[in-house]
């Protein structure tokens, strides 16, 4: 690994003087799970690694049923996961969470970081964009909100300036008969990049769809709000037709590439499969609450 | 003693003691080759080509020399050149010329990942700046990444001096032709009802042992070297470091570390050489630790393959005629386990006519080296898949095809002489009679299938001595590493020969000074071939303990005997004067060694002879989601002839690894390369193993057929488990699904792809019928 | 080189100072500077677990984690799981159930293990696989694993129970 500082500054207003000093020469460190091994194969090289951990707003994880969730960018996966408010209220999230790599990593990873790194397979991310979640954004001098889907602009790239850190991510309050669901595809049971991840919410008014979002992941250059399929359900019961259209749909607004996890012809499937059986367990879910 | 079978006559042997080596491994003690530290030690990196095959045009080392930190740089000119021919070291025959190539590369780099240069510096961290100034000038030449590329005419020559007999003075990437042939093909497919041809693809797999490759290097001025080291055969580390550094065997002592998995992956060098060239170079103790990227793309994983196969059986299901064309690849040199491929695709069964024809072939990938019964898993593949294929057409269960065909004693090989008597026919009955195969698999997309396989297991050198200590303790000592628990049953052997408890003996594995010239442990032969040895050593220290007593009691060393731990006379009346009276305990004896002699050690060396050879027979239920093309396995049995099993839980600790395995490299373990012959998957997250979550319990049936080759009926068990489970699960898959699989790993997009295309066959035709 | 940094820490319940580069990884930390060689190295990016320590209770790959970031944690590592010479349960029934055969793996898998018991300690089997699922073992196949490790939950209630009952 080359050679950098280490700074772990204890409050918000530190870290955005420290980011604003370095620049594009700092990197903030969460989890260390993916910066760490970019760092060893030197693919990111910060001359300065800004520790966020014990900034609070970034650790904090504080739901209320009036104005939602506030989920600090530091929170670690497993805290979510071990969150009964977490899974009561937003069980899509709280499994993606759940999902990313080992216990090990859980403990460790973060939902900010896993956005942060900008990687088009994150697991949080589609079940992020599936909420309506929005990223507050902090600069050396004012505070900025983007909707999660607009985070990520291309692999390993995102909306965030020099000198700005993300402090939380901030999700609505779910709705009356709303809930979520987010699946992904592995060949194992564990430990594999998403091939294909899934999240859905859906928000249902009597028998029909009343709101619905989807939320795509490792099909394109960067998670994707599945705007057309999405509406699709819009006043429909959510039957056979309806998932079908919306798995067409979702399947449409992918553009995969072939690697080494899944060619482009198997993506496109796969998002159909997962769609039709992320929106059934969301309805699902919503038909309790 | 007399070998004997399980009907309760051993005390020791069959039992489950606890591994003498346990507590220290359970508690993080335990030394494997990366936790030796020495002072003044440096830390060594390898620059290695990012270009599969490419010349090299020049190697500039200035700048990294003068990196502060950075001791030495060596590269191929540091090392002397090797002969170009096959030669003998120790019980293998190598070509140190080729060998020497693929410690650092001199002309050309003939994969991703060849090492062209080594560096030592003061912490790991500036060894690794140091790579970065190290200047390679290369001229990319096009890569060959498969058989079918490298024979095809016209390819790209990997190594401009390589000849094979059929073509003459043609430069060639095809290493070796075998070809076996028995019968009359062409009468024997004739007389078949029933002829099942297929083509096979088999990815590159790696061994995947979770501890990479290490070596601490220490030169001495006086010319003598010392190498700590994870290796499978620290002898063998011995005679192949010394023919690439051009010194004498004698010049080289090699400590074994423990060793964190190898599987056949450790059989061969790589850091070692390294190792002793930069420590020679600076003075101080130099250590090398492979990363997992170097690992996967710089070690030795085994042969992809293309494989071709057609079987002909008659309607009552015995198999007449078969033909088999395999072409496994060798990595940049050659040396492929085609032949062992070759050997063993169609040995459990007796075939009157058939023909295989193997190739070893060269390509732009790592050298591959042995990985648990080599070449065996591939051939497996693509003979248990088509005899399954026939018993189905012959209308046949395919355990009975397979108990129909099944060799048995006296049955010929397809080399060398008739078997002797042996288990295959059992372990087909043993999975037949299981709990698993009688149970009744319920539920849409789940299916069972069953496969066998065969390895010949190895022989071989070993060497022991059994000291017995002054309190009537003993210490058994070998030179085989200890990759499964072998080291216990070293110990319960001696104890059970000099009837102690397994606790008073300890087992030890000594260096190449310590302990006389021992082969790798590999080949599923330590328990087999050293503890022969340790029998015969442990029953020489018998012998001399019997008289000794004999001396103490003034009789005759004949009328002595030895039980349980006692000296007795054979006619207990027969005592009339002497010191002490019988009975004595070994305990008592050894108080009074020194006067009687002076201390004992029992001595032994082994070539072993009468190798038994293991069969293996796997049933596996598996559930496919049809949506996905994913594999679920959802139960396991393997039965196997292990002889006599020594320690039953390590027995049945091979059983289930070789198992977990061949489910890996059946589902999803394989090595992606680019269209330039970059390797992509470069660490465990994108080279897929077997999670503790991918798996069931692994139910394993031991069939205890005893080897009449080995005083204790032992039969190697280490290996043979990995050969069926690929071909089991592509049957179990095609019960499933209605779909024959015939490329590794059965992922799940391969899966998809076939289950959609037979979906819309079967639209197609539906539609026509309408 | 960067300058190093002093850090201040607890390893095994025992206050713990050590000086490291930020570069150097936990893991790098225990093993070349703490002479603490139980952690193992198996792949540097967080998919084998060999390295697994517990920080502040749970689970993590040191090969993930800064030297510098265990200022004021509680690390525990496979070195403290024994009460002095007294074997934790865990290592115990691995032994007995002959768990391990290179056992490089080990280690990782004791703490993993280790870390589930104490939050969970009835598990069943499919939540000693999930809780085991970061830590690979090419040898065993982990039959011989989940059965120790549901064995020894076993063992540590029946334990506590009767220290309970006493």
């Amino acid at each position: 690994m080359h050679a950098f500082n280490y700074e772990s500054p204890s409050t918000l207003a530190e870290a955005l003087k420290i980011m604003k000093a370095y620049g594009e020469k700092a990197r903030p460190l969460c989890g260390g799970t993916d910066l760490i091994i970019q760092m060893r194969a030197g693919v990111r090289q910060p001359e300065y690694v800004v520790d966020v951990k014990k900034i609070k707003e970034l650790r904090e994880l504080k739901f209320s049923a009036r104005s939602g969730l506030r989920l600090g960018a530091a929170v670690p996966c497993i805290e979510i996961a071990e969150n009964e408010e977490m899974r009561r209220n937003y069980p899509g999230l709280t499994e993606a969470a759940h999902l990313i790599g080992s216990l090990q990593i859980q403990s460790r990873a973060s939902v900010g970081g896993n956005l942060c790194n900008g990687s088009p397979a994150a697991d949080t991310t589609p079940a992020l964009i599936a909420l309506k979640a929005k990223a507050r954004i902090a600069g050396p001098r004012t505070e900025r909100e983007v909707p999660v889907e607009e985070f990520v602009t291309s692999p390993g790239r995102t909306v965030l300036k020099p000198g700005e850190l993300l402090v939380q991510l901030l999700i609505p309050a779910p709705a009356a008969h709303s809930s979520d669901a987010y699946l992904r595809f592995i060949p194992r049971n564990e430990m594999d990049i998403a091939v294909v991840g899934v999240g859905a919410s859906v928000t249902l008014d009597g028998d029909k769809v009343k709101a619905a979002r989807i939320g795509l992941g490792a099909v394109a250059a960067t998670p994707l709000f599945a705007d057309k399929a999405s509406e699709s359900l819009i006043g429909k019961p959510l039957d056979e037709n309806a998932l079908a259209t919306a798995a067409r749909l979702a399947s449409e607004a992918t553009s995969p590439i072939d690697d080494m996890r899944g060619t482009a012809e198997y993506r496109r499937h796969i998002t159909g499969v997962l769609t039709r059986r992320a929106l059934t367990i969301a309805a699902e879910r919503a038909r309790k609450r | 003693m007399e070998a004997t079978t399980s009907n309760g006559k051993f005390k020791v042997i069959g039992t489950r003691p606890i591994r003498h080596d346990g507590i220290d491994k359970v508690i993080g003690r335990a030394r494997y080759g990366a936790d030796y530290y020495f002072p003044g030690m440096l830390h060594g990196k390898v620059l290695r080509s990012p270009h599969a095959h490419a010349k090299i045009k020049s190697i500039k080392i200035d700048k990294a020399l003068k990196l502060p930190g950075v001791k030495a740089v060596v590269t191929a000119a540091d090392l002397p050149e090797a002969a170009n021919r096959l030669e003998q070291a120790g019980e293998m025959a190598i070509n140190p010329h080729y060998l020497s190539l693929n410690i650092l590369a001199r002309d050309k780099v003939l994969y991703d990942g060849h090492a062209v240069a080594a560096v030592a510096a003061t912490s790991p961290h500036i060894a690794e700046e140091a790579l970065k100034l190290i200047e390679v000038e290369y001229e990319v030449l096009p890569p060959v990444m498969t058989v079918d590329e490298a024979m095809k005419p016209g390819a790209p020559i990997l190594l401009s001096d390589l000849r094979n007999r059929e073509e003459g003075d043609k430069p060639t990437n095809v290493a070796q032709h075998y070809q076996f042939k028995r019968g009359d093909l062409e009468a024997g497919f004739k007389a078949a009802d029933f002829i099942v041809e297929r083509e096979f693809k088999t990815a590159m797999v790696h061994q995947g042992y979770i501890e990479p490759h290490n070596a601490v290097g220490i030169y001495n001025s006086d010319g003598q070297a010392t190498i700590y080291c994870s290796t499978q055969g620290a002898f063998d580390v011995r005679s192949l470091s010394a023919q690439v550094l051009g010194v004498p065997v004698g010049k080289i002592k090699v400590v074994p570390a423990e060793i964190g998995g190898g599987f056949g992956g450790k059989t061969t060098i790589y850091l070692e050489p390294l190792s002793v060239l930069l420590s020679k170079k600076t003075g101080h103790p130099v250590k090398l630790v492979m990363t997992r990227s170097e690992v996967l793309r710089a070690s030795g994983p085994t042969s992809g393959s293309h494989i071709k196969i057609r079987m002909g059986a008659t309607r009552d299901g015995k198999i007449v005629a078969a033909e088999v064309w395999m072409a496994y690849e060798a990595g940049a040199f050659p040396g492929s386990p085609v032949g062992a491929g070759a050997m063993t695709i169609l040995a459990p069964y007796t075939i009157e006519n058939l023909q295989i024809d193997a190739y070893d072939v060269v390509v732009n990938r790592p050298k591959t080296a042995a990985y648990r019964a080599p070449g065996a898993s591939n051939a497996a593949m693509a003979s248990e898949t088509v005899i399954d294929e026939l018993a189905e057409k012959c209308g046949i269960d395919p355990l009975d095809l397979r108990i129909k065909n099944g060799v048995r004693e006296g049955s010929p090989q397809v080399v060398g002489p008739p078997f002797r008597r042996i288990g295959f026919i059992e372990t087909c009955e043993a999975i037949k009679n299981s709990e698993h195969y009688k149970s009744k698999l319920t539920g849409p997309w789940r299916g069972r299938g069953v496969a066998s396989g065969f390895w010949f297991n190895a022989g071989m050198q070993s060497s022991a001595t059994v000291n017995i200590h002054t309190d009537g303790t003993a210490s058994v000592v070998t030179g085989s590493p200890d990759i499964g628990g072998s080291r216990a049953s070293m110990a319960m052997i001696t104890a059970e020969v000099l009837g102690l408890p397994v606790t008073d003996v300890r087992p030890l594995v000594a260096d190449t000074d310590s302990i006389g010239h021992t082969d790798v442990t590999g080949g599923s032969r330590v328990t087999f071939a050293t503890g022969m040895a340790v029998y015969e050593a442990a029953q020489d220290a018998a012998r001399q303990l019997r008289e000794r007593a004999a001396k103490l009691w003034e009789v005759k060393p004949e009328d002595v005997e030895l039980h349980d731990g006692v000296l007795q006379l054979k006619d207990s009346s027969s005592f009339e004067k002497g010191e002490g009276k019988p009975p004595m305990t070994i305990k008592e004896l050894a108080t009074k060694l020194s006067r009687t002699g002076g201390p004992i050690i029992g001595r032994a060396s082994v070539n072993a002879r009468g190798v038994g050879p293991a069969f293996a027979t796997t049933c596996v239920d598996v559930e496919v989601d049809p949506d996905t093309g994913k594999v679920q396995v959802l139960r396991c049995t393997v039965a196997q002839d292990v002889g006599k099993a020594i320690h039953p839980s390590y027995v049945e600790g091979q059983m289930q690894g070789g198992t977990a395995q061949g489910i890996g490299w059946g589902l999803n373990e394989e090595y992606f390369y680019d269209e330039k012959g970059t390797l992509r998957n470069t660490g465990l997250l994108d080279y897929r193993m077997p999670t503790c979550l991918d798996l069931p319990m692994i139910e394993t049936i031991l069939v205890e057929v005893p080897n009449p080759g080995h005083p204790l009926g032992v039969r190697g068990v280490g290996e043979v488990s990995i050969v069926p489970p690929p071909a089991a699960l592509a049957n179990a898959i095609y019960r499933a699904t209605g779909v024959r699989m015939t490329e590794l790993p059965m992922s799940p997009p391969r899966i998809l792809k076939e289950l959609l295309k037979k979906r819309a066959a079967e639209e197609t035709q539906s539609a026509a019928a309408d | 080189m960067s300058k190093k940094t002093l850090v201040e820490t607890t390893i095994n319940g025992e206050a713990v100072e050590f000086l490291c580069e930020p570069r150097q990884s936990l893991l790098e930390c225990l093993r070349d500077v703490l002479e603490m060689t139980g952690s193992k190295e198996g792949c540097l990016t967080g998919d084998c677990g060999a390295c697994t320590v517990l920080v502040d209770g749970r689970a993590a790959c040191s090969c993930l984690m800064l030297g510098v970031e265990a200022q004021g944690r509680n690390i525990r590592t496979v070195e403290g799981l024994a009460n002095g010479t007294a074997l934790h349960p865990l290592q115990q029934k691995f032994l007995e159930h002959a768990s391990l055969q290179c056992g490089i793996c080990t280690p990782g898998i004791l703490m993993s293990a280790a870390a589930l018991l104490e939050q969970n300690p009835e598990p069943s089997e499919q939540d000693v696989r999930y809780a085991l699922a970061g830590n690979l073992c090419r040898c065993t196949g982990y039959d011989k694993i989940v059965k120790a490790v549901l064995d020894a939950a076993k063992s540590m209630k029946s334990a506590a129970g009767s220290t309970k009952a006493a």
